[in-house]
């Protein structure tokens, strides 16, 4: 190493002040931006109450939700009695009108539900065997309620006179004296294609695509082919027609409205540049009527127009129109005054008329830009459209929160949200490429 | 739709003249095919809007400024009155009145009208979950950019992540936290905050891998550790665009937070929708009025800052990211 003298130390110090001696409050800075915002959250935690909330909430909720999102639950209830053990499903069962699982093995008065990997519940009006990974429990069934015999394993767990058995993932049941009430859980959407009405249900493509092809009619005033359609469409769990025209409302909504902000604010955005209209007041007035679209909120027009067209995607064009208009105008005014002026005074020098200086001198060299911000905000806005539908501004936004609001159909929620990902990410794409064509690749 | 060539030109002339039409010809199709596609789109679109809304179009025009019933009071005062929280004198004992009803006092008689409260709470939901997306957007842009991590799989797995983030809609993070937490501002504020980081993180990795390496090449040679480079080299030159995207950030999320607490998440938006669909004119007005002045002041602050931070550069391109 070589060590630096003292004398050049000085040297250095002397020629960079600002380096070796900061002012003290800059050299504080970090420090003091840091105790501001440890302050600000303590002050946050404070205000919404943050602790007692998070304490109060309900967390294993949060795993049994997650859960629904990609598995669904069939329900099934077993009566014992010392005659004829029942086995009875709820009236929409997932598994149609007459289930017969093979999960579910009933030999005389004993009936054996099969849980997977060596777990299984085996039920007679005497007793319950529960084994779960080598261990197994015997809970007998007396009048006054389950009677668990040695030992609780980890998974069981006795409330009053019913015994609880946990599966994990697999499922659980509820041992209540002279039922068994059995929860078991499959991964995957149970009927994705077609509910349990339709005479489609529960048969293999190969089965459904030759009843299509070559079948005979199964209803006499439609083809087999349009049939099929017609019970996907109105699939009474998963709602695939409504839920795709609520998606398309979305992406209509996004685009008309950006399409339409843009081709408003592209005239506006000249009056509003000073550069090109010479005249402070109208600069002005259109400035500050781009300021005032952008800052009335989307959410604000979104109501407005909620009361004006009635609930659906006109509404939610309009919010997107309005807002964005100010948006677009405002940068593309913003955009217009950092023009290059050569161009324009060329066209100018041989004698061009105003309106082809603008045609001629200005609009080559911003339409690229303007076309790669509209598409900018044509992608952000099908996000916004999303949000803005929840207010009753069409679009997939109300169904997605309704179907949150349940509670129970997390797996619609999914659907949906798989949806909304796949088209934000094809638009992704789509606005990536055209907007690297137009502006060549290293500006966006 | 081709000139005539003219006889006076040279071969090669006339060949390049072709050549020049032939491209000039196919431009002009291509043109217009767009052209017809979009106007058909357009048209589509226009129609299966109209045809999927509660109300049609024309139907409705008439009443397109129905809203501005929504908006007149009985008298100018009476929105004075329901800003601050005044008696009114049409009180009748109905909501659409009872302005005092939403004090909050703090102690004797001071008090904090409710509406100013309520945007209060709406701020403080968009900046700390703007805090929220800067601190971990900050932790994490530096996996995902090229210059500082060689590993790819770390990269593209911290980048894929930042998208899932980003992509996710808001409305269904906070749907899921309002169904553990119950309805309020926290799951809005997780909400607002999971997407900020997302979004933060992937302009902040973009400003580092355009950040000038001579620094942190310095410090490499000085045998400094992955930290110290990052932290000596690169943040010290990154730090004010890191700033001014996180403040262009803190303007979408107030408007984000609105229309989130406008399907449950608390806040202003909550309290304009209730308001709207009661009829409250007064009351609607008031707020409205609340949020474009906030809006404003906060648009006008950011955009302050920004040019004390970064200069102009700012402001060149882009006044909106998602």
């Amino acid at each position: 190493m070589n060590a630096i003298s003292s004398a050049a130390v000085a040297d250095f110090e002397a020629r960079y002040p600002v380096v070796f001696n900061p002012p003290v409050w800059k050299r504080f800075m970090p420090l003091i931006i840091g105790a501001g915002v440890i302050l600000y959250i303590l002050y946050c935690w404070w205000f919404f109450s943050i602790g007692t909330v998070l304490a109060s909430g309900q967390w294993q909720r949060a795993e049994l939700y997650a859960r629904d999102w990609v598995s669904y639950a069939i329900r099934t209830t077993v009566r014992m009695s010392p005659t004829a053990t029942t086995v009875s499903y709820p009236r929409f069962s997932e598994l149609g009108d007459n289930p017969k699982p093979d999960w579910v093995v009933q030999a005389g008065n004993n009936v054996t539900v099969l849980f997977g990997s060596g777990q299984s519940l085996d039920i007679n009006d005497q007793r319950v065997i529960a084994t779960r990974g080598g261990e197994s429990l015997t809970v007998l069934i007396e009048a006054d309620g389950a009677k668990p015999q040695g030992t609780m394993p980890k998974w069981a767990a006795l409330k009053e006179d019913q015994v609880t058995v946990d599966f994990g993932f697999a499922g659980q049941a509820d041992i209540i004296p002279e039922r068994v009430v059995v929860s078991r859980r499959f991964l995957g959407w149970a009927n994705f294609v077609f509910d349990t009405s339709s005479p489609f249900w529960n048969k293999s493509f190969g089965e459904v695509a030759s009843l299509m092809i070559s079948g005979e009619r199964i209803k006499p005033e439609m083809s087999n082919a349009a049939l099929a359609f017609n019970n996907i469409w109105y699939n009474s769990s998963w709602q695939h027609g409504d839920v795709w025209t609520k998606l398309l409302q979305t992406i209509v909504m996004a685009f008309m409205g950006t399409l339409l902000a843009s081709l408003v604010a592209f005239p506006f955005a000249f009056v509003a540049a000073r550069n090109i209209m010479p005249n402070f007041f109208a600069n002005q007035i259109t400035k500050r009527f781009f300021d005032f679209l952008r800052s009335v909120d989307m959410l604000i027009w979104a109501l407005f127009f909620t009361r004006a067209f009635g609930p659906g995607p006109l509404a939610g064009i309009s919010a997107i129109f309005f807002t964005d208009t100010g948006t677009l105008g405002k940068v593309y005014s913003e955009t217009l005054e950092n023009i290059d002026d050569k161009q324009r005074e060329g066209v100018k020098s041989v004698g061009a008329s105003p309106m082809n200086v603008q045609r001629y001198g200005v609009v080559p060299q911003v339409l690229p830009v303007f076309a790669s911000q509209a598409l900018y905000f044509w992608e952000s806005n099908t996000r916004s459209a999303t949000i803005i539908g929840a207010v009753g501004a069409g679009g997939i936004g109300l169904k997605l929160w309704e179907a949150m609001r349940t509670n129970t159909n997390w797996h619609n929620v999914a659907y949906m949200v798989v949806l909304i990902l796949a088209v934000i990410f094809i638009f992704d794409n789509i606005s990536n490429a055209l907007r690297s064509r137009l502006m060549g690749k290293q500006q966006h | 739709m081709s000139r005539a060539i003219s006889t006076e030109l040279s071969p090669d002339g006339i060949q390049i003249e072709r050549h020049w039409q032939e491209l000039a010809g196919r431009r002009r199709v291509y043109s217009w095919l767009i052209s017809v596609c979009l106007l058909v789109t357009v048209a589509g679109s226009l129609w299966f809007a109209n045809e999927s809304n509660a109300g049609k179009f024309f139907d409705r025009l008439p009443h397109f400024f129905d809203f501005a019933g929504d908006l007149i009071p009985r008298d100018g005062w009476e929105v004075w009155r329901a800003l601050f929280d005044l008696p009114s004198p049409y009180f009748d004992g109905s909501l659409k009145y009872d302005y005092p009803e939403g004090r909050i006092y703090l102690f004797g008689g001071l008090y904090i009208p409710e509406y100013f409260y309520k945007m209060l709470e709406t701020l403080n939901i968009a900046i700390l979950s703007t805090l929220i997306g800067f601190i971990f957007g900050f932790l994490l842009c530096f996996l995902a950019a090229k210059n500082l991590v060689k590993n790819k799989l770390v990269r593209w797995v911290v980048r894929r992540y930042m998208e899932i983030l980003r992509a996710f809609p808001e409305i269904v993070i906070a749907g899921f936290f309002a169904a553990i937490l119950s309805l309020g501002p926290i799951p809005a504020m997780f909400a607002v905050g999971i997407h900020t980081i997302g979004a933060l993180g992937k302009l902040f990795f973009e400003v580092v891998e355009n950040a000038d390496m001579r620094a942190d090449e310095g410090l490499r040679a000085v045998g400094a550790n992955w930290f110290e480079r990052v932290g000596f080299g690169i943040v010290p030159q990154v730090m004010p665009n890191f700033m001014s995207y996180a403040l262009l950030r803190l303007e979408i999320n107030v408007r984000a937070s609105t229309i989130i607490g406008a399907v449950g998440g608390g806040g202003i938006g909550e309290e304009l929708r209730l308001s709207i669909s009661r009829g409250h004119q007064a009351k609607t007005l008031a707020i409205v009025l609340l949020l474009l002045v906030t809006i404003i002041a906060v648009d006008q602050f950011s955009a302050w800052l920004r040019r004390r931070l970064v200069g102009n550069q700012a402001f060149a391109f882009g006044g909106k990211q998602s």
